[in-house]
């Protein structure tokens, strides 16, 4: 292992333009809503205004005669003519459609769609489409839901709990009994998402001739195709879905099955092709895209130095009003349910509850980022319990380099790390005392400053372990990514991927691990995306995972290609390929470089010379590869233990933070950010998703929130009510590498998609925390907004 | 709904077309023209997606209606380079820093950055933070957009045209 980027490869680790930014920036991008088709129809949405209501009538008749409107479809037709929409949890009894039939559970809930010949015309006539409800009660509060007596959201699945159980890894009960100090305390992470700048879109196009079924998304989801054929009643062969669509950021979101559904049962039925593009009052009500909402209970039990023996952490996640994928959020943080800590026993009771909100879905980390959140503001407190250092308190409880590989409580093994070195590096690249003396200077002119401080991981390589740990009725063990490669007869590389992109440069990342194997330059390396029919097996880019079963799966095609090279000199040379080496593209005798075939011999012989080809050869050069998540493929064990995911990166956070005594706004001075991802295939790439999972955890710190009140109703729904961060609120971040390189990946990389998100919701929390410290304030509550923080305030001088 | 005529300069083309009065700019060079570069995100006016230049400033398409575009010169991404197969030194620094992602607030990103280039040679940190306060990314945490607008305007500062030689990123 090595703290310094790894030498010795050719292209990987190096600067190089990504292969995708060129397109962009001429405006030549081609997302969903950039796929125009002939006779295309547009699709607006009627929608609920009631959190909980019975539909007792729906008239469409004056949006009927509106010229140009096509039709307007309701959920009992389309409840009738497709199967429910994929559900992750075992709940029979819970069924989910595009368009609500009978009962509508959340405002912003799809009634009906009306389809038009402009989007604007489907607009007006959706407005004339009259809905009469009958309300039913509802429930807001999470734990006001949990109650026996609680409105149900789904009646007859008999409670608003949709998951709970209690795992117990490890002597919690005696390490409590054992530890002279204990804490307890609430956490509290509320709703938010992605909320990537560009909306859900989907164009759908039935071919009658064919039986086909075409389809242009800004998809991001595992199984989608297979999902929306299920859901449609074709065979998975009659749908094609375009994987070449550029999707416009995602971050886990992008998921919509609902809106595929619903305009692949449209264009069949109307033999036009439909589209239906969400505007952003859609996206944000009824997009089916939030985040993670949770109550973290968690108590730790420590010694007097601090040392971290056992955890009990009760998370409550309010998934909102149907189960997707959604709640296995809860299930991910299990493989990393210590952080980076050598924490030996601990209890986790995952309680998943429904109410009458939006649903949730999967955001970036998969439930990490609020579970990191939890943890660390146990760490803080511990530190400020008893008087140690926050720092030396991490460095007391962080497992050791000699520690790795090293099995947690639950039964995941992390794979490498160097934690201290991490640590260490950040905090002299911050200039920690500097940091404090800052601070200290800000506190006695009167301002209220702090310095945050967090550590974490990215578990990474995605699998899908949490399935059959949260539904042992799901049996999924098998997570696996392809990707084939061939040599045509130019001589040219062409490698094929089998999902959509939405900003992570996968084309790079495919051309530069082809290229190292081949040793032939990236940049004249094509990647495609094949469509959904011609794909090899893969599950999308979730889970921080294509780094890892991409670059894994290209490198192992091109391998494959490689050793036919070899075979192919050998033979032609009368030797070995055991006494053959390749270089440059070219086949040599190991003993005498003279004899060699290059490049273009080689490709001749593979695909023209059938009578120079070793015996039993194919002829032409091309290979596949696909394969498993390296440590996966098992179910968990009965008391829920299970390998996660792969590959664990860590990343430690300073920032430094001043808050608005009167307005309680933060302001963000200074971040600093330590990290380890392995092996960095393309360091600007690695670097920009790990900026930007920052930016996107201080929205998650400071602004931004769903909002709801106690009617059910969405206090937002724009861009002017939910704050993404701008550049004004995003500081300057200097990121300090380091590299632990993975022993289970191709090239010793980690991933690294969730990075700077996992950890800074805890570090900035860290500095706000540090900054109300004199005035004897806390705050485990995010976000912390001007007005959380400002009220917070206003009870010490109300108190004075 | 009325339609109405309207001729407008764009990307330096003239172009007339009868629309209806209520169909904004960002919808008509999308769906009318098939100018795609241009991207909505909020149609709200906070995002910037589907910022273009209007008579050489910065400005929301899905604020205005085509018809208000009348007479004007707009400019889109697809009129940024200088011909057809070339970047603008912008367009091209934006690539040298991996500016972008997803690609999808690029195009304003690119056109605010193109406005504050013309109207300020050596703009500083905060200049630039300021110019491009009113466009979105999700992507980047705005790090390397910055980066990518002030090796513009060093690279700009050298030749005002795209050479061979344009300083690369140290």
């Amino acid at each position: 292992m090595t703290a310094d980027a790894p030498t010795g490869f050719r292209y990987i680790g190096r600067r190089r333009r990504p292969k995708e930014d060129r397109r962009f920036v001429v405006g030549a991008g081609r997302y969903a809503a950039d796929v125009m088709l002939p006779g295309m129809l547009h699709v607006a949405l009627v929608i609920s205004p009631h959190p909980a209501a019975r539909i007792t009538r729906i008239d469409a008749t004056a949006a009927l005669k509106l010229p140009g409107v096509r039709a307007v479809v309701a959920g009992d037709e389309l409840a009738q003519a497709t199967e429910p929409v994929f559900t992750g949890l075992d709940l029979p009894k819970m069924k989910r459609y595009p368009l609500a039939p009978g009962v509508v559970r959340y405002v912003g809930e799809w009634v009906a769609v009306v389809v038009a010949k402009t989007r604007a015309l489907a607009e007006d006539a959706a407005e004339l489409v009259e809905v009469e409800y009958e309300p039913l009660p509802h429930v807001i509060d999470p734990e006001a839901a949990m109650a026996p007596n609680a409105p149900p959201v789904h009646a007859d699945h008999g409670s608003n709990v949709f998951y709970r159980r209690r795992f117990v890894w490890g002597a919690v009960d005696a390490d409590f009994g054992a530890a002279p100090h204990t804490i307890a305390y609430r956490a509290r992470w509320h709703r938010s998402a992605t909320v990537p700048i560009e909306t859900f879109g989907v164009l759908a196009r039935w071919n009658p001739a064919t039986q086909l079924l075409d389809v242009w998304a800004s998809i991001q989801m595992p199984k989608f195709p297979d999902n929306l054929a299920r859901a449609l009643r074709l065979p998975g062969s009659a749908v094609r879905v375009h994987f070449d669509v550029d999707v416009g950021g995602s971050y886990g979101v992008k998921r919509g099955l609902k809106h595929s559904i619903v305009v692949g049962y449209l264009t069949r039925k109307l033999g036009a092709p439909v589209r239906l593009i969400e505007d952003r009052l859609d996206n944000m009500r009824g997009g089916d895209a939030h985040g993670p909402d949770r109550i973290f209970d968690v108590e730790m039990a420590f010694g007097d130095g601090g040392l971290v023996r056992a955890m009990k952490m009760r998370a409550i996640d309010d998934v909102g009003a149907y189960a997707g994928r959604a709640p296995l959020q809860l299930g991910k943080p299990v493989g990393a349910i210590v952080g980076p800590y050598r924490i030996r026993s601990v209890a986790y009771e995952p309680i998943s509850v429904s109410t009458n909100k939006t649903p949730e879905e999967a955001v970036r980390g998969f439930g990490q980022s609020p579970t990191n959140f939890a943890i660390e503001t146990g760490m803080d407190l511990i530190a400020r319990k008893l008087g140690v250092d926050r720092v030396e308190l991490r460095r007391r409880n962080l497992i050791r380099k000699d520690e790795f590989p090293y099995t947690i409580p639950s039964g995941s093994t992390y794979d490498s790390g160097d934690y201290h070195a991490v640590l260490d590096k950040v905090l002299v690249a911050a200039d920690w005392n500097a940091l404090m003396r800052r601070r200290d200077a800000a506190r006695a002119a009167g301002r209220l400053a702090g310095v945050g401080l967090s550590c974490c991981l990215e578990p990474s390589g995605g699998n899908a372990a949490f399935e059959p740990l949260l539904n042992p009725k799901n049996e999924t063990t098998t997570w696996m990514e392809g990707c084939h490669v061939k040599i045509d007869l130019t001589g040219a590389v062409v490698a094929a991927m089998g999902t959509s992109s939405s900003g992570q440069g996968h084309e790079t990342l495919v051309s530069t691990v082809v290229g190292e194997m081949l040793e032939r330059d990236p940049e004249t390396i094509r990647v495609v995306h094949a469509d959904s029919l011609g794909a090899l097996p893969s599950n999308s880019p979730v889970g921080s995972r294509m780094a890892i079963m991409l670059g894994g799966a290209a490198a192992g095609a091109a391998r494959k290609v490689k050793s036919q090279l070899i075979a192919i000199g050998a033979h032609n040379l009368d030797a070995a390929p055991e006494a053959c080496v390749y270089a440059d593209g070219a086949v040599a005798l190991a003993t005498d470089p003279a004899r060699r075939l290059s490049w273009t011999q080689l490709v001749e012989i593979a695909h023209r010379k059938f009578h120079l080809l070793p015996p039993g050869m194919e002829p032409g050069l091309q290979a596949t590869h696909v394969w498993e998540v390296p440590t996966g493929g098992a179910l968990p064990t009965a008391d829920g233990r299970v390998q996660m995911y792969p590959c664990y990166a860590f990343e430690a956070h300073v920032v430094y933070a001043e808050v608005d005594r009167v307005t309680g706004q933060t302001a963000l001075r200074a971040y600093f950010v330590g990290h380890d991802c392995g092996v960095m295939i393309n360091p600007d790439i690695v670097h920009g998703m790990t900026y930007g999972g920052i930016a996107h955890g201080i929205g998650a710190a400071l602004y931004e929130r769903f909002h709801y009140d106690g009617n059910g109703q969405l206090l937002g729904g724009s861009f002017m009510d939910y704050l993404i961060p701008s550049s004004h609120e995003v500081p300057d971040i200097t990121i300090v590498d380091h590299c632990t390189p993975s022993p289970l990946t191709t090239f010793g990389q980690k991933g690294s998609g969730e990075a700077g998100y996992l950890g800074a919701p805890a570090a900035i929390a860290s500095a706000v925390n540090d900054a109300l410290a004199p005035l004897g304030l806390h705050i485990a509550s995010l976000p912390m907004t001007v007005a959380a923080l400002g009220d917070l305030l206003a009870t010490k001088d109300r108190a004075k | 709904m009325s339609q109405h005529e309207i001729a407008l300069k764009i990307n330096g083309e003239t172009c007339t077309a009868r629309v209806p009065a209520r169909l904004t700019l960002v919808d008509f060079l999308r769906e009318t023209l098939n100018l795609t570069g241009t991207h909505t995100g909020c149609e709200h006016g906070v995002c910037g997606a589907c910022t273009v230049l209007l008579d050489g400033q910065p400005v929301r398409s899905c604020l205005i209606f085509a018809v208000q575009a009348a007479g004007c010169e707009v400019v889109t991404v697809e009129g940024l380079a200088p011909d057809a197969v070339g970047m603008s030194v912008l367009q091209d620094s934006f690539c040298e820093e991996h500016a972008l992602q997803c690609g999808f607030c690029t195009p304003g990103m690119l056109l605010s950055a193109h406005a504050l280039l013309q109207n300020n040679s050596a703009p500083s940190e905060e200049d630039i933070r300021e110019a491009i306060g009113g466009n979105l990314c999700r992507c980047t945490g705005y790090k390397q957009i910055v980066q990518a607008i002030a090796l513009a305007a060093q690279r700009l500062s050298v030749a005002n045209a795209p050479t061979a030689d344009l300083p690369k990123r140290p």
